[in-house]
């Protein structure tokens, strides 16, 4: 597999430069502030894509319910909003002022106390990844430690994600049920929803987006990394060169979980909002399809597949909603059946060797026209003192010929 | 049960049942430090899976491991080669898309734990490490090459190398020589000459010269039991050997 060999070797500083372009120059320049600010919506996903590289793409784990820690992120997130945005002086036609208002139509008449902690934006920060971390732990904890994998884990993370839809549903008074979080204004005093600041939190996303790339590339360049690669395809001999095998999937695992509560907690800002429809089976394999969309062995092919993938859904949504599903489907299968390490994957195996053919036939052309030119610089064989006939084929200016009669005047 | 030993491997009243059926029943075996042991028998005898329950792949039904005195029996796989026990499986199992610099190098004592591996630095020691193994095993020149394209004998090289680069001091071998040329196998009798002169080897064998060459002790099995033990001249001689084994 040639393009999966190559897409292995770390994303050179090109391609990691070429994105952090694309995100940071281009993509502000040329989109109105509403299409910009779907584009951050993008990179929240590609934060879980990233994960998933990570997870799946290296350690070949497949995790079907990564929604579950993009919604706890973004929901941390959000429960930090909807506290600020629900101070007694704004909720005072409430029956009781001062609490988010689907608890007071819940008739709570006060504050939860697993809402306290959210009153504080660094316990919430610290939340956004530690929360999701720590369930990712103990779920694959007991799972790796009895050597579950493979499909079967797969499907547990599915009941996952089904369990924590149905919680979050379920418990209306406390997280806000199927409307889920809305009306979400402010941070710290300061409005989420003006145009400058989506312009903000979108360079804050797209630089945290690069900086997880680059930490990643340094991730696959240890140990780590290699050990990743070595246990996707020879479990056993991993495990008897002395590594506890379940340990490494379990941090790759949490990693990912980790990842996947920044994104959801950058989605909550941006968007304004977080609900249980970002958190269950549906969005989970979504998320995945982005991943495999983009290549699964590439962090910043990734990224283009959730750019590309989310950029087509809202095209689709917007014009043919219906066939948006089985497009979805054919995307799947198609990347399943022809292209397996996705749009990186078709870029190594194609496009690359393509180009380099092209540049190789470029300098065969010049070598070439630099042998003529040396040929016909030599002196001519038939007798002509004057060298009135000589023709000769000199460089004029970089990468020009042209064609002299006559050699005076000539270099 | 707190017998001493002064053995490298100790095992003791083994037995190890799948479904009622014996693999091994009842076996006792010792093995000398810088002694290399050569398991000899028919097919189904339990060679491998002695193996499996030395290295912990297979979990024993009943009685216990001793290795360097202590008991092996409740532990993990990664804690039993931690301890200094090095398994080498029937088919070359490297790691196929890693150069064979990164699979001596994964290899290295170091770096076990997750932290540890996010952390690991390719110091000129493990440098070191990696030149003088690939020496010991021959594949110096082919240390840039990715792991899959080499030929069977080398892997098989490859793989012993892996195991001397986490320094075992019970080095188990299945079958090292299978599918390898006369020329190949006279280079292995060798290696394995040289590596067993301050380490234990177990080698699972069927080559009755290879054994000859290599073998300071010899132990027939058949059907989970230990039907003979000795030098090769006596185990060869035994008409017990010779009624299930070598043939008449």
């Amino acid at each position: 597999m040639n393009a999966s060999k190559s897409l292995l070797r770390q994303p050179g500083l090109v391609s990691i430069g070429l994105l952090a372009i694309v995100l940071l120059v281009v993509f502000p320049a040329l989109l109105d502030s509403f299409r910009l600010n779907l584009v951050g919506k993008y990179l929240s996903y590609a934060f879980v894509a990233i994960g998933l590289v990570i997870l799946w793409g290296w350690g070949g784990v497949l995790s079907l319910g990564q929604g579950v820690f993009f919604g706890l992120g973004g929901y941390a997130m959000g429960m930090f909003l909807k506290l600020e945005a629900s101070d007694p002086e704004t909720t005072k036609i409430q029956s009781t002022p001062g609490i988010p208002d689907f608890m007071d139509w819940n008739q709570i008449t006060s504050l939860p106390i697993l809402w306290e902690p959210f009153h504080s934006l660094t316990f919430t920060l610290v939340a956004v990844v530690a929360v999701p971390m720590i369930l990712a732990f103990l779920v694959s904890y007991a799972m790796f430690k009895r050597r579950v994998g493979g499909v079967y884990f797969a499907i547990i993370t599915q009941a996952v994600a089904l369990i924590m839809t149905t919680l979050i549903v379920g418990q209306q008074g406390y997280t806000g049920g199927i409307n889920g979080m809305t009306d979400l204004k402010t941070m710290m005093g300061w409005d989420t929803r003006t145009d400058s600041a989506k312009l903000i939190l979108y360079y804050v996303c797209a630089a945290m987006l690069l900086l997880c790339v680059i930490g990643g590339s340094w991730v696959q360049r240890s140990k780590f990394g290699t050990l990743l690669l070595a246990m996707r395809d020879k479990e056993d001999r991993v495990r008897f060169s002395g590594y506890d095998v379940a340990m490494f999937k379990v941090a790759a695992f949490c990693v990912a979980a980790g990842l996947a509560g920044v994104g959801g907690a950058l989605f909550t800002l941006q968007v304004g909002f977080m609900s249980p429809s970002f958190v269950g089976i549906v969005p989970s394999i979504e998320l995945v399809i982005l991943c495999a969309v983009g290549g699964r062995l590439s962090l910043v092919g990734a990224v283009y597949g959730a750019l590309l993938v989310n950029a087509s859904k809202t095209l689709f949504s917007e014009s043919f909603p219906d066939l948006w599903l089985f497009l979805m489907a054919a995307l799947f299968i198609g990347v399943t059946m022809a292209f397996p390490y996705g749009l990186a994957g078709l870029f190594e195996s194609h496009v690359k060797p393509w180009w380099n053919r092209r540049v190789q036939e470029r300098r065969t052309i010049r070598a070439r026209l630099r042998d003529d030119e040396l040929a016909a610089k030599s002196p001519p064989l038939e007798a002509d003192p004057t060298g009135a006939s000589a023709i000769a084929v000199q460089p004029d200016g970089p990468g020009s010929m042209v064609i002299r009669r006559g050699t005076s005047g000539t270099a | 049960m707190s017998s001493s030993t002064d053995f490298v491997l100790a095992v003791e009243d083994l037995t190890v049942s799948f479904d009622g059926f014996k693999a091994i029943d009842n076996l006792n075996l010792y093995v000398d430090q810088n002694e290399l042991r050569v398991i000899i028998g028919p097919n189904g005898a339990g060679k491998t899976t002695l193996l499996d329950l030395i290295c912990g792949k297979t979990r024993a039904s009943a009685g216990s491991i001793k290795f360097k005195n202590e008991e092996m029996t409740e532990l993990p796989e990664y804690t039993r080669v931690r301890r200094g026990i090095g398994r080498k499986f029937q088919t070359p199992s490297i790691y196929e898309n890693l150069s064979v610099f990164q699979n001596l190098e994964v290899s290295f004592p170091a770096g076990r734990s997750v932290l540890g591996a996010v952390f690991f630095k390719c110091t000129d020691e493990v440098r070191k490490r990696v030149a003088d193994v690939a020496a010991e095993i021959g594949l110096t020149d082919s240390l840039g090459i990715e792991a899959g394209l080499l030929s069977h004998g080398q892997k098989q090289w490859l793989e012993i190398g892996m195991l001397l680069m986490q320094e075992p001091e019970l080095l188990m071998l299945d079958e090292p020589i299978a599918g390898m040329s006369a020329r190949e196998r006279d280079v292995t009798a060798e290696l394995l000459g040289r590596i067993s002169n301050n380490r234990s080897v177990i080698v699972i064998e069927h080559d009755m010269d290879f054994v000859k060459k290599i073998a300071h002790k010899v132990t027939v099995m058949h059907q989970g039991k230990i039907l003979a033990e000795g030098s090769m001249d006596k185990v060869q001689n035994d008409p017990a050997v010779i009624d299930v084994y070598l043939g008449h």
